[in-house]
């Protein structure tokens, strides 16, 4: 085991990580705003729609992530008429073809994520705001919703250290972030093993984080976990028999 | 505890299960890219072919080994040699300073050169493509030369195969003024290049000119000299481990009786329709 | 074009053995070290929760590089002697490894959410330390991380794509060789896309049936 090479190679994959937390950081971004009508859509539209929806998620998540890659990338670029057609200036980009692709995944996973939410909201809280004389679009906007998320933060944590990982499958087509920086130093220095574990390294400090931030994400929204008691007790006193811990 | 035990002992009775050393059964392994046509590619049953294979399996037949071919992607090549994945490299890697620190090379068996192409619709001006550049011999003309490629590929994006030797002279002749671009594979360069996301590529000389023959390469032409030497070296060698010098020796006596009794350049006139043999006159 | 069918043919084999030889070791070294999590000390607890987490929080594909490439060096150093890692393998191991990761975290969650009255119970009436495992906590955890455990199998069979990056010639590397030679990037990766998803389709089939089959008890 070599230490310098170990530093060294810490400071040369370091060059890579803006890429893959900008491609992680974007593909969420981008998944989640598709997600959220799509899993209102599956859960709750008529069944053509619903199944519609569930074809889509289905094939993504049934597929390996590399294999939509490569098709996205290599595969439509053999097509004609969309290297003739706008979309070019988009997909002849690696860039643009990894973010489509990771993307359109993480959607996938999210909206079946944030269904099974909406799906175990209790039928009584959307009554109670309809009762409240909510319109339809206000009660999933600030009820439905709201507890679907909070029902559904574990899963989508995990969802965030799933594509914190995948990027580094955006080495395959020629971009270097983190995995792309290292491959790129084993095939200089002839050295793997130092250059993989401190990339593993790097990304379990990244998934740590993502994990840590879940956590506390959890704990300030949780309803019935201890911050939100200590809350309560503040404002008044608990009910006799309510508050075991 | 226990179960880690346990875990330890099945884990070592798996591994020990498995076959030892090729050189036990005097069987060599020889690794090849297998996407590098003509000289290794991969025919559609999935058996590899070329002018690597050919010059190997003659040169293990004069020196009475079975060998066998096995595929291994470029930028992996010789990190797995160096763990004993196989014994031989014989994939057109030509022999440079830089892989001598890591592994031994036999003597050349061929003598390859290597070229620039760009896409046709980009409409530069190729200059004279045959004419021919040592980049370990550079006078004035030329600097000149070079001088011209740099400014007319300014600001374009050029394709390699990650870790080859063409990256690491576009990366010193043009690093500056092009986008560099690495590839797994030349035959994802290829498509590339043919998608036209990448403006050209440098690589091999031979492997340029099979693609450019096809429909999809006919949109790319060749562009500026045929260049050789600098760090490409004398040539194109077979890489073995350091240690492995007996075998080493067994490779060099029969690359020289190969070259002698004309083998070699049979087998390159059979795929590069050119004498490419060592010492063949230009 | 025909040679590529039966190419395909034999690598759907590789990959379908690949995924089921890991998912097996995966799945019985998750289930001792889950046991273990549960049964002893807080260093061996901490030890476990170690490997999990890093396994967890690793790229598969960097996960796979490294065994490919460091394996052969590591199992040397073990046996004393040169010892080959093949690519197949280093799959394994590897997905093993990832597969055994993740399955501890579920069934530790399944053992956790088993009563421990129950245990407590069984105890009482003179059972042995294997009997009370094997007739009263492993059918109800069985039962609990039964849908968890099927999304694992899921993740594998895609994992087992990454394997081709290493030289293995599952679906994926047909697929990546016959895209560059072929130049028809578009039918290949379709080709294997559809191979992945009725792989994943039948496992998905399989979990449901065995839900229907063995549902969580009181529920």
């Amino acid at each position: 085991m070599d230490l310098t090479m170990m530093v060294e190679a810490a400071v040369v994959l370091s060059s890579g990580l803006k890429l893959t937390l900008t491609l992680t950081a974007l593909a969420l971004a981008a998944g989640f705003i598709l997600s959220v009508p799509l899993a209102f859509v599956r859960a709750f539209a008529r069944p053509a729609l619903s199944l519609s929806v569930l074809a889509y998620t289905y094939v993504f998540r049934g597929t390996p992530m590399l294999v939509q890659l490569f098709l996205v990338y290599y595969g439509l670029g053999q097509i004609e008429a969309v290297r003739t057609s706008i979309f070019w200036v988009v997909l002849r980009d690696p860039f643009w073809c990894a973010l489509l692709t990771f993307s359109l995944n993480s959607a996938a996973h999210t909206t079946e994520i944030l269904c099974r939410g909406l799906q175990s909201v209790p039928k009584g809280m959307t009554e109670a705001a309809a009762a409240l004389g909510l319109k339809r679009f206000q009660t999933a906007r600030l009820v439905t919703f709201p507890i679907a998320f909070r029902i559904s933060l574990p899963a989508y944590g995990n969802e965030v250290v799933g594509m914190i990982k995948g990027s580094s499958l955006a080495s395959t087509v020629t971009l270097l972030e983190v995995t792309g920086m290292a491959r790129q130093m084993v095939s200089t220095t002839f050295a793997p093993y130092e250059i993989f574990i401190v990339a593993g390294a790097i990304y379990l400090l990244l998934t740590s984080i993502a994990v840590k931030i879940t956590q506390v994400l959890e704990l300030h929204l949780a309803t019935d976990g201890k911050s939100s008691l200590r809350r309560r007790t503040r404002l008044k006193t608990a009910l006799p028999g309510a508050t075991t811990p | 505890m226990r179960i880690v035990l346990a875990g330890t002992v099945f884990v070592a009775s798996m591994i020990s299960a498995l076959p030892t050393r090729a050189e036990d059964a005097r069987v060599i392994t020889i690794a090849t890219e297998g996407a590098s046509p003509p000289w290794d590619g991969t025919d559609e049953k999935g058996e590899l072919y070329g002018y690597d294979i050919d010059v190997g399996l003659d040169l293990c037949r004069r020196i009475n080994l079975r060998c066998k071919f096995v595929a291994q992607d470029w930028d992996g090549i010789i990190p797995a040699l160096l763990v004993g994945k196989y014994d031989v490299i014989m994939s057109g890697m030509a022999i440079t300073e830089k892989r001598k620190k890591s592994i031994a090379f036999s003597k050349p068996y061929a003598a390859g050169y290597n070229q620039l192409v760009v896409r046709k619709d980009l409409e530069l001006d190729s200059g004279d493509i045959k004419q021919r550049l040592n980049l370990s011999a550079i006078d004035a003309s030329g600097k000149a030369v070079i001088e011209r490629l740099r400014s007319t590929l300014g600001g374009r994006t050029m394709g390699v195969l990650r870790s080859s030797n063409s990256e690491a002279v576009l990366k010193e002749l043009f690093g500056d003024v092009v986008t560099l671009r690495s590839y797994d594979s030349l035959d994802n360069l290829k498509l590339d290049l043919a998608a036209g996301r990448v403006d050209g590529g440098l690589a091999d000389f031979f492997t340029w000119r099979d693609f450019l023959e096809t429909p999809e390469g006919s949109g790319a032409a060749f562009f500026g000299p045929q260049l050789n030497g600098g760090l490409w070296g004398p040539g194109v060698g077979a890489g073995l481990r350091k240690d492995d010098a007996e075998l080493l020796a067994r490779f060099n006596k029969a690359i020289d009786a190969a070259i002698k009794d004309g083998t070699i350049k049979a087998l390159s006139l059979k795929w590069f329709k050119t004498d490419i043999a060592p010492g063949a006159p230009r | 074009m025909n040679g590529f069918v039966s190419q395909f043919a034999g690598a759907l084999l590789i990959t379908a053995g690949l995924a089921l030889v890991s998912g097996f070791v995966g799945t019985s070294v998750g289930l001792l070290l889950a046991i273990a999590k549960h049964t002893h000390t807080s260093r061996m607890v901490g030890l476990i929760t170690a490997y999990t987490t890093v396994v967890r929080g690793v790229p598969e594909l960097v996960i796979i590089l490294l065994i490919y490439f460091g394996g052969t060096a590591l199992a040397s150093a073990i046996a004393g002697r040169y010892v080959e890692v093949n690519a197949f393998t280093a799959g394994v191991i590897a997905l093993s490894v990832v597969f055994s990761g993740y399955a501890t975290e579920v069934f530790r969650g399944a053992i956790a959410a088993i009563p421990a009255g129950q245990a407590e119970a069984a105890k009482s009436l003179g059972l042995s330390a294997w009997q009370r495992w094997l007739l009263v906590v492993a059918p109800q955890m069985w039962r609990l991380a039964l849908p968890a455990y099927g999304n694992l199998w899921i993740s594998l069979f895609k994992d087992t794509a990454l394997v081709s990056i290493i030289g293995l010639t599952d679906v994926m590397r047909v697929a990546f060789v016959g895209a560059g030679s072929m130049r028809a990037p578009l039918s290949f990766y379709l080709a294997a896309s559809a191979l992945y998803l009725s792989l994943t389709t039948v496992t998905l089939l399989s979990i449901r049936l065995a839900e229907r089959r063995y549902p969580a008890l009181g529920r």
